[in-house]
């Protein structure tokens, strides 16, 4: 553990003195940091009120069998109270191992994970390769930034719709693809081409964010340590290879899990893309709320269940990719 | 692609062939004329398939039919503003408009003004309970909005706050809240701690420090922090389409849905919606973008 002092108070930690009982601990830490604490109130009410409340409200529900014809709801003047009851941990066995359980979990569970996959690549690869295209003494290198950030700039549900209009039956790519002779996929319909078109759109959408955070980074790398190199004879590759990289990872790493995180959550590209339209389209978040909200009866309990697994997903991640950082003696930025 | 991005090597017999005549050897950063016509051509490429979609938009919504789409050719015969205008008069805009600057402006006010003091404390102090807040803080990061939605729709309708305001600000606090939080952690970290500690030789108390010294001098970090808030809740599609039921509550991200419904697409006016919504947050994001970009990625914390 590394010596941090509290500059505020001038106390030195890390430096451990005998641990006193529990009772004189509380009130030490009560006089010592009683100001810490006032100032992180409003986050932490706001945080039990609004995030962990709901987070163990949800959690009950998932132990139970709601759904929109069994909640408490109000129908004119009638309340009418809620009538579901508990049923344990039967909803994750039946999303997990219930009768077509691979239609329902396990195929969007695969999608979603090659979606995250293939979405982070494309964004991490396009993005680095961009930033190191405007990294370069270039004419015109403000503009064609300006330009690239574009679709990061526009609103995602504006600009989803206009790759819908693009992609639908009829629409300008189909019509192009048509002129050269090559074949016309339905984008919007058949479940391959809706894939592939979500990972398309989400892509387009993503890049800029990449590049403008690779650019930052690539231009805080030593111009020295390229000098260097360059005198030790290093070809062009190997400079990439052992200067830029490595100058890149706290960056990278960095933005990677964002990506990671960002993309298995997307929700607007799917939904506006395809509504209710593509079943098979549907990454596991968009699938839990096509569950919760898209169809009739709504079925509470079991979206709220997905929600859980999916959170309990990413927080095993996480903590896997930390300490794997950790253990390569990196830190993470955030 | 990397041999046309790094500036090409010198050569690496310099020293010894070549150390008796001097030849024209190419400067660091210098490049060939291919490599730079090549890089060019790269980002011409890279910059019309950004642009595309958007001018797509913008074409198609000068086209008075809704199938114009279909006929791109036809429109360039017939183009008017005549969608702008209709837009504009006969349908919601301006009370999208209104729910729109609503909940995102509530938003940006109060999960800034409830995480300065946070973001300041996990910057200075070091409390028992540290390590978790920021666990907890970094948590709420990645909530997909299937966690929360469900209990979110149940408790907001027990509290009658289903299609109004209030219900949409505070669900959006439960991820800006946190989110300032760790940006302005990120910002007060580059404020210098000697600053603190003249305030504190001075007598003030570390909330007399915070309101009168790093407050004023952190105001970038805010505006960023608010920026970001704002940006993020206009733009968010699920809990605004699930939670706001009547048409004059939407915002934008739900109304420019409702164009499009089973019996009929008006997608002209919905191409004219889009570049309406589209032109002024695209402009407010070029301003502040370069501020986002640094918030995002340096203000990270270390430990």
């Amino acid at each position: 553990m590394t010596v941090t002092i509290d500059r505020a108070t001038g106390k030195r930690r890390g430096d451990r003195t005998p641990r006193p009982g529990l009772g004189r601990r509380l009130k030490d830490g009560y006089q010592k940091h009683w100001y810490a604490y006032a100032m992180i109130a409003p986050v932490a009410v706001v945080i039990g009120v609004l995030v962990l409340y709901p987070l163990g409200y949800g959690l009950y529900l998932t132990l139970t069998d709601a759904n929109s014809l069994n909640t408490a709801r109000t129908i004119g003047v009638n309340e009418i109270e809620a009538t579901y009851k508990f049923i344990g941990l039967d909803n994750y066995a039946d999303i997990l191992w219930g009768p077509t359980a691979y239609e329902r979990f396990w195929s969007h569970f695969i999608w979603t994970i090659v979606w995250t996959a293939l979405c982070v690549g494309l964004h991490y690869g396009l993005g680095l390769g961009l930033a190191l295209l405007l990294n370069q003494k270039l004419r015109g290198r403000t503009f064609y930034r300006l330009i690239l950030v574009l679709p990061w700039a526009v609103p995602t549900f504006v600009t989803v719709f206009g790759w819908r209009f693009m992609l639908a039956d009829g629409g300008i790519i189909n019509a192009g693809l048509d002129a050269l002779h090559l074949p016309t996929p339905l984008w919007l319909e058949d479940t391959f081409w809706q894939r592939f078109a979500a990972i398309m759109v989400n892509t387009w959408c993503g890049v800029p964010f990449m590049m403008v955070s690779l650019l930052g980074g690539l231009q805080s790398i030593d111009a020295s340590l390229y000098e260097a190199a360059e005198m030790d004879g290093a070809s062009a590759w190997q400079r990439f290879r052992h200067v830029t990289l490595p100058g890149l990872r706290s960056v990278s790493s960095t933005v990677v899990l964002l990506g990671i995180i960002w993309t298995f959550n997307q929700f607007a590209v799917i939904f506006l893309l395809f509504g209710n339209t593509a079943p098979d389209a549907q990454i596991l978040v968009t699938w839990a709320y096509q569950l919760g909200f898209g169809q009739q009866p709504r079925d509470f309990a079991q979206s709220a269940a997905y929600g859980i697994l999916l959170l309990a997903i990413l927080i095993v991640f996480t903590s896997f990719y930390r300490r794997w950082l950790n253990r390569n003696e990196q830190q993470l930025a955030i | 692609m990397s041999t046309t991005t790094v500036p090409a090597p010198a050569p690496a017999e310099e020293g010894t062939a070549s150390a008796a005549r001097p030849r024209r050897v190419r400067r660091r950063g210098e490049r060939s004329l291919g490599a730079s016509l090549a890089s060019h051509a790269l980002l011409i490429v890279a910059s019309l398939a950004a642009l595309f979609p958007i001018a797509w938009l913008v074409f198609l919504s000068l086209g008075p039919d809704k199938d114009d789409y279909l006929h791109p050719g036809r429109i360039w015969s017939k183009m008017t503003f005549d969608n702008y205008a209709f837009v504009l008069q006969h349908t919601n805009f301006f009370h999208w408009m209104k729910s729109s600057l609503i909940v995102s402006l509530g938003t940006t006010v109060i999960g800034v003004m409830v995480a300065a003091t946070t973001g300041y404390a996990v910057s200075r102090m070091r409390f028992p309970g540290y390590r978790k807040l920021m666990w907890v803080l970094l948590v709420t990061q990645m909530f997909p909005i299937a966690v929360l939605i469900v209990p979110m729709y149940q408790i907001l309708s027990e509290l009658q706050l289903i299609d109004n305001y209030l219900g949409l600000i505070l669900v959006y606090c439960s991820t800006a809240v946190p989110y300032c939080a760790w940006l302005l952690k990120g910002y007060f970290d580059t404020i210098p701690f000697e600053i603190d500690e003249a305030g504190r030789v001075d007598g003030l108390s570390p909330f007399g420090t915070f309101f009168r010294l790093i407050l004023p001098l952190a105001r970038p970090g805010l505006a960023v922090a608010g920026f970001y808030s704002f940006i993020t809740a206009f733009g968010e599609v699920a809990f605004a389409s699930t939670f706001m039921l009547s048409d004059t509550k939407y915002t934008f991200a739900v109304g420019l849905q409702s164009f499009v419904s089973e019996h009929d697409a008006q997608r002209n006016l919905m191409a004219a919606t889009a570049v309406l919504v589209a032109i002024p947050v695209s402009a407010f994001f070029y301003l502040v973008q370069k501020n986002l970009v640094t918030g995002l990625t340096a203000g990270g914390t270390k430990g």
